[in-house]
């Protein structure tokens, strides 16, 4: 079933879209969610889109079930998606007040205050799709009473007004299928999955400068700072940030930036300030639509290349491009690990529909996590300590300044092994192969790409990062019709171990790369890399997620 | 430099220094790839004297550099060290002071890197307070690139780059830094040492932020602004100035002609830092923190 919530900004549209996933998560239903908001804070038209069921959703759906209408922008944008079954919801002030498959919902009579009004239109939904008043009043509890503990009864009211009415009105309209058993989940959104992995990764430094739509993980970062002495510091641009995380790291600290494109672009002198003096550091870059200020509040993978190729000079570095929460958390604790292991900077490429979209996600198995070892803590003072000492993998040994009397030097120039500046050219040498090397442990730990699908299939899609799901769904509604269909996904995007996947390149009958841009980013590495050429691709680059339908319409075309 | 020179004076120098035993000799005497009689010699002097004096040993600072002349400075010193990017000394030393707020943090760079590709970085600086020293060594001009106008290039000096004469008003950073009502502002002189020494360590001492703009010859590059300039005009101030006067601070850091004002012009004892303020000083080291996972799952049961 699909919900869909749409008015103005500064309705409330997104906090009830919030609370309404965590309700139907708390149901024991799996859900889905996409937002599409303008950049303003008031007004424009906004949506927010609940995809609810009881399988594991992969993907946003097109057809809506149930359009909670907050204006008539809403009502004429969206009607045209409403399945045959599907009920608008309007209110009784709005010029599309009745209709066929309208429900004319008087809020002014449920909400006392025009504030609750949105809880009221809540609880209307809830009652229409059949979620318990208990569960519901339990998350608009947890919600409210989080930041205005004064506001929860008249919350409560609206949100049991709006669901007494609705039975009261005996509605033609399904209701959800009974939730499936013993499902215990979390309901998380990419930023949310990232934040939560950094905790669990040992993140105690933050620095940033806000940016949509990567400033979510800052601030659910910064939210937990008192609990966990977390440093988090709203810099005064991406170029403080970046650099304030290397000086934090440097003195022991582990650190993590969150920006997007634009700010990521600032920071490349300073990520190759991390190459070069081999500060970990983990950058988070949430994509949007470019070039230059782009669709600041819609998405793109566009910034492949860009996060591969930032920053002047040659030194190794690791992308990771997550799929789903669950690859968020994991994989920013990875990304802390490989830089912290490796030295050098760790890139997560999200984007503004993985961040902001709410997942169903089981549980994390913490008993099956390693306490993250804190840099320096194991090392001893060292004597005659040289931090860029030669070593086999070319990582040295990193001693924190200020733990013991050995000094610790770094140089953005060329440096000697005790870290000073020099323009030896066999030294040089020497060092740029050091760094270089490490590249070889960074691909002892490349994290297998994901194949799913038939041995030899007449058609494989490839793909990256937040498409996965769109492209999971399109695999599964082709094998539906009998065609023989195979995905490769990836959630490492750098650096690339051929061996693990080339041979499926070549097995398929053709290949299709599936991704959000404009020109095939993640098909011409895989050419760079393989020497294989992708002909066919599904692109998407609207500012709006691929979906498994837009896959199989412009497979079909 | 030779490399191996180096080398083989870092291996003689033992690091282990008794505290309240720091010398002069602890900080090491190294080759340098500045021109004879440049300011930087001085300054690198001055710096020493005043660790040692106040019984900083090597591995309780970090100098945190940037790119010029300048910021070479920490490399011919024993310290520890992050020489950075041009411009990015601030934010570096921000953030190591932050995550260790045990370690005396000294930012150095010359006025083109702090004032001009660093500028944002020292309006925000000043605005924070983070407990860290700022010294600038202030040559009005750019060296390590052969003498363009710098920031703080007075009007109408005639360079390469500008050989109409610098048509630009010059940056002030003692008037700009006074009117942002900074912890600690401060101007020393490469001719006045005693001074200069008195400056760094009191501005090492002041729980804010410090910044002490060293006025020095570019023996190269400058031809205008040099020792002798300086030396007719360095006007230690007078001894019943009172820096915690901000009005008269202000009007004080106007004075660039004649006579220019070296000392502490202004200090505002009613800020506290930023470390004080985030509880960060009582927290201790980053590096020591151990991360509790039973907490993250508290965390995470939030969002069930």
């Amino acid at each position: 079933m699909a919900v869909r919530i749409g008015g103005e900004a500064g309705q409330g549209l997104e906090t009830v879209g919030q609370m309404l996933a965590k309700i139907v998560v708390r149901s024991g239903y799996h859900v889905l969610t996409t937002q599409s908001a303008m950049s303003r804070i008031r007004g424009g038209h906004n949506y927010f889109t609940l995809l609810i069921g009881g399988e594991p959703l992969l993907g946003p759906a097109e057809d809506i079930d149930l359009l909670v209408a907050f204006s008539d922008e809403t009502v004429a944008v969206h009607q045209e998606h409403l399945s045959e079954q599907g009920i608008v919801l309007v209110g009784q002030d709005m010029e599309a007040s009745s209709g066929a498959r309208m429900l004319n919902v008087p809020y002014s009579e449920l909400a006392e205050d025009k504030i609750v009004a949105n809880v009221a239109a809540l609880g209307v939904v809830c009652a229409l799709i059949g979620l318990k008043e208990e569960t519901a009043a339990g998350v608009v509890e947890d919600t409210i009473g989080k930041k205005h503990a004064q506001m929860v009864s008249k919350n409560l009211d609206a949100l049991h007004q709006g669901m007494d009415w609705l039975k009261g009105q005996n509605p033609d309209f399904q209701t959800l299928p009974p939730a499936p058993e013993n499902l215990s989940q979390l309901a998380l959104n990419g930023n949310q999955a990232i934040a939560l992995g950094a905790l669990a990764g040992g993140v105690n430094f933050c620095s940033f400068y806000p940016m949509t739509p990567a400033t979510g993980v800052a601030l659910n970062l910064i939210a937990q700072a008192e609990r966990f002495d977390l440093v988090c510091e709203q810099a005064e641009d991406e170029i403080a940030a970046i650099n304030m995380a290397l000086g934090a790291s440097f003195t022991g600290a582990r650190s993590l930036v969150p920006t997007s494109g634009g700010g990521f672009a600032l920071m490349g002198e300073g990520i190759s300030l991390a190459g070069m003096t081999e500060t970990p550091v983990v950058i988070v870059l949430a994509q949007r639509p470019g070039p230059a200020t782009g669709l600041p509040t819609r998405t793109e993978q566009a910034d492949l290349e860009l996060a591969l190729s930032t920053g002047h000079g040659e030194f190794p570095r690791v992308i990771f491009a997550p799929g789903s929460p669950e690859e968020c958390f994991h994989l920013t604790r990875k990304a802390l690990y490989l830089t912290e292991r490796f030295q050098t900077p760790a890139i997560i490429l999200s984007d503004q529909y993985l961040a902001d979209s709410i997942r169903s996600v089981p549980r994390f198995d913490f008993d099956a996590l390693s306490e993250p070892e804190m840099p320096g803590a194991t090392l001893e003072t060292p004597e005659d300590y040289q931090r860029f000492a030669w070593t086999e993998t070319g990582v040295s040994p990193r001693f924190i300044p200020g733990a013991g009397p050995s000094l610790v030097v770094a140089d953005s120039d060329e440096h000697t092994p005790d870290g000073h500046i020099t323009e030896d050219h066999q030294v040089r040498i020497r060092m740029v192969n050091k760094r270089l090397k490490k590249l070889e442990g960074l691909v002892q730990e490349v994290v297998p790409p994901d194949y799913q699908g038939d041995e030899q299939p007449d058609l494989l899609l490839l793909t990256w990062g937040s498409s996965r799901g769109a492209v999971l769904e399109a695999a599964e509604a082709l094998r539906s019709r009998d065609q023989s269909v195979a995905t490769l996904y990836f959630s490492q995007v750098w650096p690339l171990d051929p061996g693990q996947f080339a041979e499926y390149l070549h097995r398929a009958g053709s290949v299709a790369a599936v991704e959000g841009n404009a020109t095939g980013q993640f098909a011409r590495l895989i050419r760079r890399e393989t020497g294989f050429e992708v002909q066919r691709k599904v692109l998407r680059y609207d500012g709006l997620p691929l979906t498994g339908e837009e896959i199989l319409r412009q497979l079909s075309s | 430099m030779k490399t191996d020179q180096v080398h083989s004076l870092y291996a003689s120098r033992s690091y282990i220094c008794e505290v309240n035993m720091v010398s002069i000799e602890d900080f090491g005497q190294y080759e340098t790839a500045w021109c004879p009689g440049c300011g930087n010699f001085s300054i690198l002097k001055c710096i020493k004297k005043a660790l040692a004096g106040k019984s900083i040993a090597p591995h309780q600072v970090l100098f945190v550099s940037g790119i010029g002349q300048a910021a070479k400075a920490p490399h011919y010193m024993n310290c520890n060290l992050f020489n950075g990017l041009h411009g990015r000394s601030l934010p570096v030393a921000t953030g190591a002071r932050l995550s260790n707020p045990e370690l005396t943090v000294i930012a150095e760079s010359g006025d083109g890197c702090m004032y001009g590709e660093g500028g944002n970085h020292f309006l925000a600086a000043l605005r924070r307070n983070v407990n860290m020293t700022m010294l600038v060594h202030d040559n009005q001009i750019y060296g390590l690139t052969k003498g363009q106008a710098s920031p703080t290039t007075d009007p109408g000096h005639l360079t390469k780059a500008q050989p109409r004469g610098v048509q630009v008003e010059s940056f002030h950073p003692l008037g700009v830094a006074i009117a942002m009502k900074a912890g600690f502002v401060a101007r020393g002189f490469t001719g006045m040492q005693d001074q200069l020494v008195e400056l760094i360590q009191a501005a090492i001492d002041f729980p804010g932020f410090a910044l002490v703009d060293i006025l020095q010859q570019c023996v190269s590059f400058n031809h205008v602004n040099t020792f002798e300039w300086y030396k007719k005009r360095c006007q230690p101030l007078a001894s019943d100035y009172d820096p915690e006067d901000w009005k008269a601070a202000m009007s004080k850091s106007l004075e660039w002609g004649d006579s220019i004002p070296t000392g502490i012009l202004y200090m505002n004892k009613t800020r506290n830092s930023f470390e004080h303020n985030l509880s960060i000083t009582s927290r201790g080291p980053l590096f020591r923190q151990k991360r509790n996972l039973d907490a993250v799952v508290e965390v995470m049961e939030s969002f069930a």
